[in-house]
């Protein structure tokens, strides 16, 4: 088996500017070029104007008092216009990156993220692990979808000029696609406590070969549906749900009418959707239903928790008619379920990724990549 | 108040600065008016309140001083080798927060507005000059608690005290200080109420609203700040205190809390914080820069409206530091459109005074040297906030050292350096003496440096993704670092001379005499120091603000223009 270790690049040497590793970089540093120039601009134009007036209006005797001028109006409109105007141009370019970079694509591989007092758990589709390392493959939308065992903690990658707060008790989400191969640093920069500044891993970009090389380079786990579906079991779910419990089949995705306070309301059954249900089930009981169901706070690790949500997705029929997307709110979602699914080998669902590039579908639990192309 | 009839000594042209040699202290002034340590405990006086802030807040700014050096030490190097990284998070925390709440907030509201506001509205005090006491025994108390919160062994929250860290992981005496700060609100509400009420019920006859000097708007601005803001903070305080001490679940999803309701509510009021911290260093500014280039202020109510302007917008502004929290992405975007709407009216100041200085009179005195090293800094400091406000681009630089630069920029180049500028342009007027010209100027100078190598490589290092609030970084970040640290020990010498020579001119600086710079304002047409009760009769006030049109017109023997501009 080849070593994919051998292409690692050393860190990166003393710069000035992040290398460019993802499809935002190039845009975030156009915006940086721009609002420098602005800046450089002002900072000649004032400091050229302050030495000019404190040299050619010097005192120069202690009993100079100089003659008054009027304020000019068109002088104060004018400098309250034009950098009214500069202010918008920024927060439309500044408004449109962020949009674009909360827009997640539909086709985007998923990992799963974790962040702990004090390192980062990532699991990728196919249940490989790494600890305080995120490998992706070059050229494929990534999307993260993250959360916290304890404290807040935000998941930085300077040379994807990516970064989102990870944030306990909801998953937050963020996506780029790598453009650079290259091994590149990840930080912690929500202050977490005692070891905020070694939360530290490293990013990996890789070929899609040798992504899919390393994630057969050594034993993975069970996939995470898998291992949801024997927590299923061993949490005795399965004993009401489907009877006095709502069935689970086919729910993800899709609008649920659940009781919230006394009201009825329409919940879109996200992620952030099941896990809650997990976790504090007689806030938002679904209607018609008893609220039979404990809590499972404090008894599932955010892990089980991932699983279980990754068993729930499984368990959507490929055949039905995928959501149209969330049906209110501003932060964008993926326009239905994403990898890992299972259904994804067997049904006719159209798999994001490129067999006949030697990658084969992850999260397929038959059809696990086993050899090197 | 009782009016008394109009006396042409308050409408006199200011004394002539060229001959200060003849002057002396006055018998009768503030100081004077008893030596006993109860005289100052018990006082009533705005000025002595005045300055017992002032020995108070200097004493902060050392602890915070002290705490910020042994950081860029630590920094020096790669590697965490000064430190345990607890006592070094302990070490961000304490100089956060000695300098935000215990020195920023209250600087030039508590010190410079204390004592300068009756004197340039022409009232006798504040107008409850208990409260005003009371207000630097909270101070006082609170800081004490800080203090043995420091001795104690410290708090390692950060001086943002995020939850759920904050409310349920923190090992720290995260709750005595919670109750110091807490208590060092209600010292900034009360100064705050007595500012408001100060302004609409003592001005002097014919003060009206636009005579009053832009400094006076500028606190009444920061003051409607303090108490609409305030008490915000303290309720989210009590909130952590609930949490942590009661185990309510506010804040810990593991309670069925909200960790990033906690940074609405502490935002909601510590970005407003920030117009407290700056809007009365523009006042200053506004002050300084007109005395030394004795031009009227160009473009007054637009300074004065823009001053409320930004009180009011400063308020629909948290959201901006919470963009990668997962907030809503339009919401996010109302609070970045809101966020460049407030650069506007700063810019207007910053453009303003420049304008006054044009066709002016410009003398580079001491306090001049700070206000212009002011309007720099803070034009960088304002600039790089537009970066920040910018959604996409905060996404890269958020919680990097960029933003540590810039708050900087804001907060000392900005705030500090107003503060500064104006303790040297009252100095003669609060003790009666001049301090060391020569002194003052290197100062000036090695603070500006000294500023900008400790905190211009750290926007670099910002944009290179170095994060904040790390004890250890990657070799690579070094160099500029070194930079940073390097700075860090020419700044702290600019800040650590004031304290000597001021200190010295008490007992052998030059007698100031009542109008040193030949400035306009009520404040220089009394004694220095000032009596008891500011005036020996209470004034009439017959000139706008700056009227150095009248101080021309008399020292050219011409008579006085007629056109007195706002009513």
């Amino acid at each position: 088996m080849m070593s994919v270790l051998a292409q690692f690049e050393k860190i990166e040497p003393f710069r000035l500017f992040p290398k460019q590793a993802s499809n935002f970089a190039p845009e975030m540093d156009a915006l940086y070029f721009f609002l420098t120039a602005v800046s450089l601009f002002f900072t000649v134009l004032i400091f050229g104007l302050l030495i000019f007036f404190v040299i050619k209006y010097r005192r120069k005797h202690v009993d100079e008092y100089p003659e008054q001028l009027p304020t000019n109006m068109v002088l104060e409109l004018t400098w309250t216009f034009i950098p009214l105007l500069i202010a918008l141009v920024m927060f439309f370019w500044g408004a449109k990156l962020f949009v674009r970079m909360s827009n997640i694509p539909q086709n985007a591989m998923e990992i799963a993220v974790t962040g702990k007092q004090w390192m980062w758990n990532v699991q990728h589709p196919t249940g490989k692990r790494e600890k305080n390392e995120l490998h992706v493959p070059l050229g494929r939308p990534v999307k993260l979808r993250m959360t916290s065992e304890d404290v807040i903690h935000s998941f930085a990658l300077p040379a994807f000029r990516a970064k989102h707060d990870v944030v306990p008790g909801r998953y937050t989400e963020m996506w780029f696609t790598p453009t650079e191969a290259g091994t590149y640093y990840l930080f912690c920069t929500e202050y977490c406590g005692t070891l905020h500044s070694g939360m530290v891993g490293r990013l990996v970009v890789m070929g899609e070969q040798e992504y899919a090389a390393w994630l057969t380079n050594s034993v993975a786990d069970e996939a995470p549906h898998l291992a949801g579906a024997k927590l299923f079991e061993q949490f005795s779910c399965i004993t009401c749900h489907g009877q006095q419990a709502p069935t689970l089949a086919n729910i993800y995705g899709t609008p649920r009418r659940v009781v919230r306070g006394g009201k009825t309301v329409e919940v879109f059954a996200d992620e952030d959707y099941v896990r809650r249900a997990i976790l504090n089930p007689q806030a938002e009981l679904v209607e018609g239903y008893p609220p039979l169901m404990p809590t499972y706070q404090g008894i599932l690790t955010e892990d089980q928790v991932n699983q279980l949500i990754a068993y729930v997705k499984s368990l959507n029929d490929t055949n039905s008619s995928r959501p149209e997307g969330r049906p209110v709110d501003a932060a964008p979602m993926p326009q239905g379920a994403i990898v890992p699914d299972p259904a994804a080998a067997s049904g006719p669902r159209e798999s994001v990724m490129h067999v006949d590039d030697g990658i084969v579908p992850f999260g397929s639990a038959t059809t696990r990549p086993t050899t090197q192309p | 108040m009782t009016t008394v009839p109009f006396d042409p000594a308050f409408d006199r042209p200011p004394e002539d600065a060229s001959t200060p040699g003849e002057h002396t202290i006055p018998a009768d002034n503030y100081l004077s008016n008893g030596h006993s340590i109860s005289s100052w405990l018990l006082t009533v006086d705005h000025k002595r309140i005045g300055i017992l802030y002032l020995i108070s807040i200097t004493f902060f700014f050392a602890i915070g001083g002290l705490a910020a050096t042994l950081m860029r030490l630590e920094l020096a190097t790669p590697k965490a080798d000064m430190f345990e990284p607890d006592n070094y998070n302990k070490l961000f925390t304490a100089h956060g927060v000695a300098m935000i709440f215990f020195f920023l907030v209250p600087s030039v509201p508590a010190v410079l507005g204390n004592f300068l506001l009756p004197i340039m509205i022409g009232a006798r005090d504040l107008a409850f000059p208990r409260i005003n006491l009371l207000s630097w025994y909270l101070y006082a108390i609170a800081g004490a608690m800080a203090i043995v919160v420091f001795a104690m062994g410290g708090v390692d929250t950060g001086w943002t005290f995020y939850t759920p860290y904050s409310s349920t992981f923190s090992n720290t005496n995260v709750v005595l200080a919670i109750c110091a700060i807490f208590i060092a609100g209600f010292s900034s509400i009360f100064t705050g109420l007595n500012f408001i009420v100060t302004v609409h019920t003592m001005r002097a006859p014919g003060m009206t609203w636009f005579r009053m000097p832009l400094f006076v708007w500028s606190n009444y601005a920061t003051a409607l700040i303090m108490i609409l803001g305030t008490p915000v903070l303290a309720i989210a305080m009590l909130l952590v205190l609930a949490e942590r001490l009661a185990g309510i679940g506010i804040f810990d999803p593991r309670m069925g809390g909200d960790p990033v309701l906690f940074q609405h509510l502490f935002w909601f009021y510590s970005h407003p914080a920030v117009y407290i911290m700056i809007l009365p260093g523009f006042g200053v500014i506004s002050e300084v820069i007109t005395a030394f280039s004795r031009k009227k202020v160009f473009g007054y109510s637009f300074i004065a409206f823009s001053s409320l302007a930004i009180a009011l917008i400063g308020f629909l502004v948290w959201g901006h530091h919470m963009f990668i929290t997962g907030i809503s992405t339009y919401g996010g975007m109302v609070f970045s459109l809101l966020s460049f709407l407030i650069a506007v009216p700063t810019a207007i100041k910053i453009f303003n005074w420049i304008a006054t200085m044009y066709k002016g009179s410009i003398s580079l005195d001491t306090p001049m040297l700070y206000a212009l090293a002011f309007i720099g800094l803070f034009l960088i400091g304002g600039l790089t906030g537009l970066f920040l406000a910018a959604m996409g681009m905060d996404i890269h630089l958020h919680d990097t050292y960029f933003v540590i630069a810039h708050f900087h920029y804001v907060m000392v180049g900005g705030m500090v350096t107003a503060y500064l500028a104006g303790i040297h342009f009252w100095w003669p007027k609060m003790t009666g003496r001049m301090y060391n010209d020569v002194w003052s100027k290197i100062s000036a100078v090695l603070v500006f440096m000294g500023f900008n190598l400790t905190f211009f490589p750290q926007f670099l290092l910002g944009y290179l993704g170095m994060p904040r609030r790390y004890a250890a970084y990657p070799d690579e970040f070094q160099l500029l670092n070194v930079l940073s640290s390097a700075g860090a020990s020419i700044l702290a010498v600019g800040f650590a001379l004031p304290l000597f020579y001021l200190v010295k001119s008490l007992w052998d600086g030059k007698v100031a005499g009542p109008n040193p710079w030949g400035a306009a304002g009520l404040e220089w047409q009394t004694t220095s120091p000032p009596p008891t009760f500011n005036f020996d009769e209470t004034p009439i006030v017959t000139q706008e603000a700056y009227a150095y049109d009248d101080i021309r017109a008399d020292k050219l023997g011409l008579p006085r223009p007629e056109n007195k501009g706002h009513h």
